[in-house]
């Protein structure tokens, strides 16, 4: 079981004139890209044959069920979709998200978790580990490659120093780092067969989740705009502006 | 005494000269910075011959470029004033009958048009960069002819409205050049040539008079339409200086769909069920042939998305409603697929796999650089006719070529045909010249359908115009530029002379 979050990839970014957060009316919005790799390594495990099943899940309002219909398309064999929509989704963050998911690996039995390391939109990181914590689970996160060894788990991690090598115990949650794999392309065929796949539609009540946030948005600003530079002539010039600028 | 009084002495044909120099005299710096060389391209100027044609001809009796010509030149410029009358006199009289100029933009053509084949004086657009107006009701952007097409189309993106065209060259080539050679380019199926996008011009003519035709009207029917003669005539006929264009409104929908055939016939019967399904949200229609992808593996790393195939299509779509185009588009795809027209495919709806897909397409050029010498050609042929020429030069050719490719924009006609060989090679050049010029003579193609002819390919005008439209170019020619300074060499054939 693993999820596909749904994440913004607009040209350009605006900030909505409230400021209590970016503008997503009309703005395209598809797989995030670490997710993208964490579909492509279960249908590789399930190629593999070291998997029965792969499930892919999302969290949101309708359009995410097209997000699930690419895992689909990629491979992955059912879906499910827990609505999350308006006030509740603008507000739905790593905590609500990983008590859904914990709630849903223990409904299907789940023995693996792989999502994304971290959503593009807001950068948290924390999903993975958090469903890990709440399910008291192993977790193998930053992946750049995963083994199935038995009844354990070899990941590779991609870390500050270096590589880490750890040993997990199943059932454990993996998210995925840039080098684990390079995603396939979903082929028409397979987007035809992806049609005739189920998604089932749940909501986050029915998994006894509380999806209300214990966070408040105070505002949203745009980066301050990059003050053009000033070329200076010669090195005592340079340390003239800098100290007039109050730096040494 | 300053330069006017000086020149209030010489004749009126070298007043118009100083007023042309004195609105672009910054522009004539580039000029005098890098650029007056001899240089023989080709065989050192021995001349077209029947058995190479494309070589330069012997040099026109112009006079030579000389350092007083140069310091001349230097002395134009803003801030500087000529004091020595005679200097100033002596080059001011011959200076009409000196200069031979060869106007340049980008310099990203493939015939060698924007190149000097001797001593002639590079004019060069690449100061010229200014924007001047946009309307964004109408779209319409006037601009001068030394904007970048990139830049112009970052400018435009962030006013919601793009350029009418797009091509490979568009980091570096100019607006003014793609005019000047009426450039093509990957979004032609959709919003047409710049024959129907550019509305006006400034064009500076051989005898320093300033044409300003830069109307920003839509329609106007007042006289004959002077420059329709100047897009495309490859800097031949006048200097373009600004341009004019009617931009479409950036499309709020792309999708871009690549999809693998096993046939050029059934390429050809998807092309038609495209155009019949998919309509008026078209926007691009290319091809490209198994040779070329396997070039794209090797040397530049790409992966192939779908099934290895003998043909594959890039199809784009550009809409305002992307609900709208994704339903028209996933119809299109489920009809390719269900009566197998198409034995594979794959789509793409957001950015990055959108370049991805393209990238598949546009970097063929470059691959093929990899292989060694290529011998490129840009044809125009009946649309069943295209790969015909592809299969018949592979015959012809057999061992003697490394690669024979093909791809480019099938949606209008248009094969880029490619040959490569480890090094250059006249036997091999001599056995596909004049071989695939007759061959699309035959079937009344264009040799050029959108690069121009250049120097390269001024000789083989013969192949794809008749005799009395190429006479009445040149008397087009003779009218507008009787001492035959601009770009020199190009365009027209030789014997035109």
């Amino acid at each position: 079981c693993f999820a596909p979050f749904l994440c913004l990839r607009p040209p350009q970014i605006r900030v909505k004139p409230d400021r209590t957060g970016v503008v997503t009316d009309g703005v395209k919005h598809s797989m995030n890209p670490f997710c993208e790799i964490a579909v492509e390594e279960a249908v590789k495990l399930k190629e593999k044959k070291l998997v029965k099943e792969v499930v892919a899940v999302s969290c949101g309002p309708q359009q995410v069920q097209e997000t699930i219909r690419t895992a689909l398309a990629m491979g992955a064999d059912r879906g499910i979709h827990v609505e999350v929509s308006g006030k509740d989704y603008e507000t739905l963050g790593p905590l609500q998200v990983s008590k859904i998911f914990a709630a849903l690996a223990k409904k299907e039995q789940a023995d693996l978790i792989i999502l994304g390391k971290q959503a593009i939109d807001d950068d948290c990181n924390q999903t993975g580990q958090m469903t890990a914590a709440l399910l008291d689970w192993p977790q193998g996160t930053f992946a750049s490659e995963v083994t199935l060894e038995a009844d354990k788990l070899k990941v590779v991690r991609e870390i500050d120093g270096g590589l880490e090598t750890i040993k997990i115990k199943l059932p454990a949650v993996v998210t995925a780092d840039l080098r684990l794999n390079t995603p396939r392309y979903a082929t028409l065929p397979n987007i035809m067969k992806a049609k005739k796949k189920k998604i089932v539609n749940v909501k986050p009540a029915d998994l006894g989740v509380d999806v209300s946030s214990r966070l408040e948005v105070l505002k949203v600003d745009e980066p301050p705009q990059r003050q053009s530079g000033v070329k200076v002539e010669t090195v005592h010039d340079l340390v003239e502006k800098l100290k007039e600028a109050g730096r040494i | 005494m300053g330069i006017f009084q000086r020149f209030a002495r010489i004749p009126l044909k070298s007043t118009y000269i100083w007023s042309l120099c004195r609105q672009y005299s910054t522009d004539l710096t580039a000029v005098d910075r890098a650029l007056i060389q001899h240089r023989c391209v080709h065989n050192r100027g021995l001349g077209a011959s029947p058995g190479n044609p494309g070589a330069a001809p012997p040099r026109l009796p112009f006079s030579r470029v000389t350092q007083e010509d140069l310091a001349f030149f230097r002395t134009l410029l803003p801030g500087r004033t000529i004091t020595d009358p005679d200097l100033l006199k002596s080059s001011n009289v011959d200076w009409l009958k000196t200069v031979e100029v060869c106007p340049q933009g980008g310099n990203t053509g493939l015939v060698g048009g924007s190149v000097p084949v001797f001593d002639e004086i590079i004019l060069s657009t690449s100061l010229m960069k200014q924007v001047i107006t946009f309307d964004n009701i109408s779209g319409i952007l006037t601009c001068q002819a030394g904007c970048v097409l990139e830049n112009l189309s970052n400018y435009l993106e962030e006013r919601d409205f793009i350029m009418p065209l797009d091509l490979g060259a568009k980091g570096s080539c100019h607006i003014g050049g793609n005019v000047s050679t009426n450039a093509g380019g990957l979004r032609l199926l959709r919003y047409g040539s710049l024959r129907g996008t550019v509305l006006g011009l400034e064009v500076v003519l051989a005898d320093g008079r300033i044409l300003n035709c830069l109307a920003t009207l839509r329609k106007d029917n007042t006289g004959y339409d002077l420059k329709q003669l100047f897009i495309g005539s490859e800097g031949t006929l006048g200097v373009i200086t600004a341009v004019s264009i009617l931009c479409p409104r950036k499309p709020k929908a792309v999708n871009v769909a690549f999809l693998g055939c096993s046939s050029f016939q059934q390429l050809l019967e998807t092309f038609q069920c495209c155009r019949g399904m998919l309509g008026e949200i078209l926007s691009a229609f290319e091809f490209l042939d198994a040779s070329c992808m396997s070039l794209l593996e090797k040397h530049l790393k790409l992966t192939n998305p779908i099934t290895e195939s003998p043909f594959y299509i890039v199809i784009e779509t550009a809409g305002s409603n992307a609900t709208h185009d994704e339903e028209k588009l996933h119809k299109f795809l489920e009809e390719v697929m269900t009566s197998s027209l198409v034995t594979d495919g794959t789509v793409a709806t957001e950015a990055t796999k959108i370049k991805a897909l393209w990238s598949l397409r546009e970097r063929v050029t470059e691959a093929l650089t990899h292989e060694g010498y290529t011998y490129k050609y840009d044809i125009s042929l009946p649309v069943e006719k295209i790969y015909d020429l592809v299969q018949d030069m592979r015959g012809h050719l057999g061992d003697m070529a490394k690669n024979v490719v093909g791809y480019g924009h099938v949606g209008d006609g248009n094969l880029h045909l490619n040959i490569t060989s480890p090094s250059k090679d006249p036997a091999l050049l001599a056995a596909i010249e004049p071989y695939v010029y007759e061959w699309t003579s035959k079937w009344k193609g264009s040799i050029s359908a959108e690069h121009g002819l250049g120097l390269k390919k001024r000789n083989y005008i013969y192949y794809s115009k008749p005799s009395e439209a190429v006479a009445l170019m040149g008397s087009i020619k003779a009218m507008l530029d009787p001492k035959g300074i601009l770009n020199p060499y190009k365009t027209l054939p030789d014997n035109i002379h």
